[in-house]
């Protein structure tokens, strides 16, 4: 990935621009009225694939269930080896050394959630330990949660100074800032949140914890893909973006995917810049792509479950 | 970390567009030869001359079609008279509703077919016909067949009557639209009507005409008469019409206006605008760019209440302007049958060469001419979306109606100039306001001269709101409860 992403002084975001409710949703409907045809398709659903977070986020998680995604993340599909492979895979802190161990030398990254995942309700003390821990255990990535009730009081100061606290924990981990946008509900809070937490450090930001409903939207995701055009014209820095739950079938994925295109242009479409924070979205594209391989659709009993 | 993938070619991400992906249009059939369709009945033209109509986006003949006469108007406004007096004028109101529900339902079946036509005889992008045209048309047969049975209600004390027989000329830039915006409130009210297609777009009126035998609505309660400006002559001066229906242009308007001075028929001119679209620096920026789009690049800027003056405050100017510049690189022009294009062809080579015209003087007067270089088809008639800024008041891409893809651009500073400025044009269609701040849509709006005005949106029908102009862009209203009342008599 590029160089991590500078910080820009809170100060900085001034006339961060009001959304309009209906027209954001009107424009993000527009994107599902594309459509994609042959290779166009193709090669859509292969970009998709490789921009997966694979993702298991469950209390019952087990070394075994996590080994067995990153064989999963490895290789998708057993057939198709040239279909390659996830971009990463995303665990829980106490996982992040399994899944290390099994993704030695793939080239996937691994990503842990941390920072009292997903609440974010405890002592910033604590959450930073967790960061770091992760980090040491073997994750290049961390996926942290914003202090929402403090968003909602107002105190940005505090949210913004979190956040770079946390991409200072990371070291050369990438900072992913999960703004939980079904919380802040309203699509002038999530254009805030973003430029706070671009400004504060965030590599990447990401919609949802996936734990919340509503997760990821294609509005709020447009609001947050405006907000990166916009830090990258104002400040030169680019930022990546993850939607986050809430994207199982490939029709949706192909959409925002259109949607990226149509908003930050072809230098996003690229698993460096983009992801899907998903867990069961791998095997819809991949029957898609079976598909469009062989012509029929495949029963679901021909792609692996892990 | 470099990623895998970012080499490998991939079609998705290296293509401007997207693989083609046209709509069939072998699912129903375009005639050879369309005739007149007068009395419930196809008849031939006693001129015997017959015009071609072409697909603009291939110049390639679609059909012929008939060019009605004098007698043959004449002979369609005796039907209609003959339909109302004998008929439609007579039947109970919930009887003339079933029929307008039928239609509406039938349009709503036979959708894809009327939305390809409408794509192939016009060059409108089928992602419109398909999702603005067809049903809005068949939401004013649906909305205006409720009214049928409840005139006197809506006008509470007063009784109701309807007028006669209407005679309707409509434009091309909504054939389809405007002929159900036409028909429907005039049957729904007991009129009976003779209805002139613009010559570059009679297909889906024709077809309709079709639509409207299948659904066995009485002979001669709509005739429909193709041709051009001699025919629809023909059809305002005809003695027999009580009513006279009109959209286009603001020339032809005022022709009307004096070729039916000193008769008593009424009259309702849908004319040109020039409409001002303001952006306010509080304003909504990334929506706003999307409404400015919508409102000048909708059809093909073939919209006669298209936001065609921009006014944006200045302290967001050139933020607003860089937005617009990269949005309209994003718009893809071409094959208007493809589903994925925003920009199809312009209806004709007259509207193309008009629309040349005054660009090229938008240029030499010193305006900047700005557009984002899409390829274009070599066939057929094109115009890329384009944008002036540094436009002065003065300049004609300010004040004529260019009815065109071409966006003129003047800045503002306060409330104050921007009302004197786009309240400064003989036209008052409509207009369109962009704030976060609600009082300041309703001082706006307020002080705007033009019969629509939006906020926040651009471009917004529904057959409940009543649309018309100010000043030279018309008289009268269409669609709601006040477009009834051109089509009744209250007592």
């Amino acid at each position: 990935m590029a160089a991590t992403a500078a910080q820009v002084p809170l100060s900085a975001l001034r006339g961060i621009p009001t959304i309009d409710q209906v027209g954001v949703e009107e424009r993000a409907a527009r994107f599902q009225t594309r459509s994609l045809k042959r290779e166009t398709k193709v090669d859509g659903l292969l970009l998709a694939l490789s921009m997966l977070d694979l993702t298991t986020l469950s209390a019952d998680d087990t070394p075994g269930k996590v080994r067995q995604l990153c064989a999963k993340a490895k290789r998708p599909s057993p057939e198709h080896p040239e279909w390659g492979s996830v971009a990463a895979v995303c665990v829980y802190p106490n996982m992040v050394a399994t899944a290390a161990e099994a993704l030695v030398g793939s080239g996937i990254h691994l990503a842990s959630v941390a920072t009292a995942f997903p609440s974010g309700m405890s002592r910033f003390k604590e959450r930073l330990s967790e960061v770091k821990w992760a980090v040491q255990e073997g994750a290049d990535e961390i996926d942290m949660v914003i202090s929402r009730g403090a968003f909602l009081r107002g105190e940005y100061r505090r949210v913004y100074d979190e956040i770079a606290s946390v991409k200072e924990a990371c070291g050369k981990a990438h900072l992913k800032v999960i703004l939980e946008t079904g919380e802040l509900q309203t699509y002038d809070n999530v254009r805030r949140a973003s430029d706070i937490a671009m400004a504060a450090g965030g590599d990447f930001i990401k919609t949802s914890t996936g734990k919340i409903s509503p997760a990821a939207t294609l509005p709020v995701t447009l609001v947050m893909l405006e907000a990166i055009r916009d830090f990258h014209e104002t400040h030169g820095i680019r930022i990546g973006m993850k939607p986050a739950g809430g994207i199982s079938n490939s029709k949706l994925a192909l959409q925002y995917l259109v949607m990226l295109k149509e908003t930050l242009g072809p230098d996003w479409l690229d698993p460096d810049w983009f992801r899907f924070g998903a867990s069961t979205l791998a095997n819809d594209i991949l029957m898609q792509l079976e598909k469009q391989h062989s012509g029929h659709y495949q029963s679901p009993h021909y792609f692996t479950n892990d | 970390m470099t990623s895998k993938t970012a080499n490998a070619p991939n079609a998705f991400r290296d293509s401007i567009g997207y693989a083609p992906a046209p709509e069939g249009a072998d699912h129903f059939e375009v005639k050879k030869r369309y005739q007149l369709f007068i009395g419930g009945k196809w008849t031939a033209p006693s001129t015997k001359r017959y015009f071609e109509t072409i697909n603009p986006a291939t110049e390639k003949s679609l059909a012929e079609v008939a060019e009605a006469g004098k007698a043959d108007v004449d002979r369609a406004v005796k039907a209609a008279r003959k339909a109302y007096n004998t008929v439609w004028s007579k039947m109970p109101g919930h009887e003339r509703g079933k029929y307008l529900f039928r239609i509406a339902r039938l349009l709503q079946e036979r959708a894809r077919e009327f939305a390809v036509l409408e794509t192939m005889d016009g060059g409108k992008p089928i992602r419109e016909s398909r999702d603005v045209d067809i049903p809005l048309a068949a939401a004013h047969f649906f909305y205006n067949a409720g009214w049928a049975d409840k005139l006197d209600y809506a006008f509470p004390g007063r009784k109701t009557a309807p007028v006669g027989v209407a005679g309707q000329i409509i434009p091309w830039n909504f054939p389809l639209l405007m002929a159900a915006w036409k028909i429907a409130p005039a049957l729904a009210c007991g009129n009976t009507v003779v209805l002139k297609p613009a010559e570059t777009t009679s297909l889906t009126a024709l077809h309709l005409a079709e639509l409207i035998q299948e659904a066995g609505l009485p002979e001669g309660v709509v005739n429909i008469v193709t041709g051009a400006g001699e025919t629809g002559r023909a059809l305002v001066e005809h003695p027999g019409i009580d009513k006279i229906a009109f959209t286009g242009s603001t020339e032809v308007g005022k022709l009307i206006q004096r070729s039916i001075a000193g008769t008593d028929k009424r009259y309702t001119l849908e004319l040109g605008g020039k409409a001002a679209h303001a952006i306010f620096d509080d304003a909504p920026i990334d929506q706003a760019v999307e409404g400015i789009v919508n409102g000048i690049f909708f059809n093909q800027g073939h919209v006669c209440c298209a936001g065609s003056r921009l006014f944006v405050q200045e302290g967001v100017a050139e933020q607003v302007l860089n937005k617009l510049k990269r949005r309209m690189g994003s718009l893809i022009v071409g094959d208007p049958l493809d589903k994925n294009t925003d920009i199809g062809a312009i209806n004709s080579r007259e509207q193309l060469d008009r629309i040349r015209l005054l660009t090229a003087a938008g240029k030499k007067e010193g305006a900047c001419s700005w557009d984002a270089g899409q390829t274009l088809p070599r066939k057929g008639f094109w115009f890329r979306p384009t944008l002036f800024t540094d436009c002065a008041q003065s300049h004609r891409v300010v004040q004529e109606e260019i009815f065109g893809p071409v966006l003129a651009i003047q800045t503002f500073r306060t409330p104050k100039e921007l009302v004197a400025k786009a309240n400064n044009t003989p036209y008052g269609l409509s207009g369109g306001v962009w704030t976060d701040k609600g009082s300041k849509i309703f001082q706006i709006t307020s002080e705007l001269r033009a019969g629509v005005v939006w906020a926040n949106t651009f471009n917004k029908f529904d057959p409940t709101s009543p649309f018309g102009g100010y000043k030279e862009s018309g008289v009268g209203r269409e669609g709601g409860l006040h477009g009834l009342m051109p089509y009744l008599e209250l007592r």
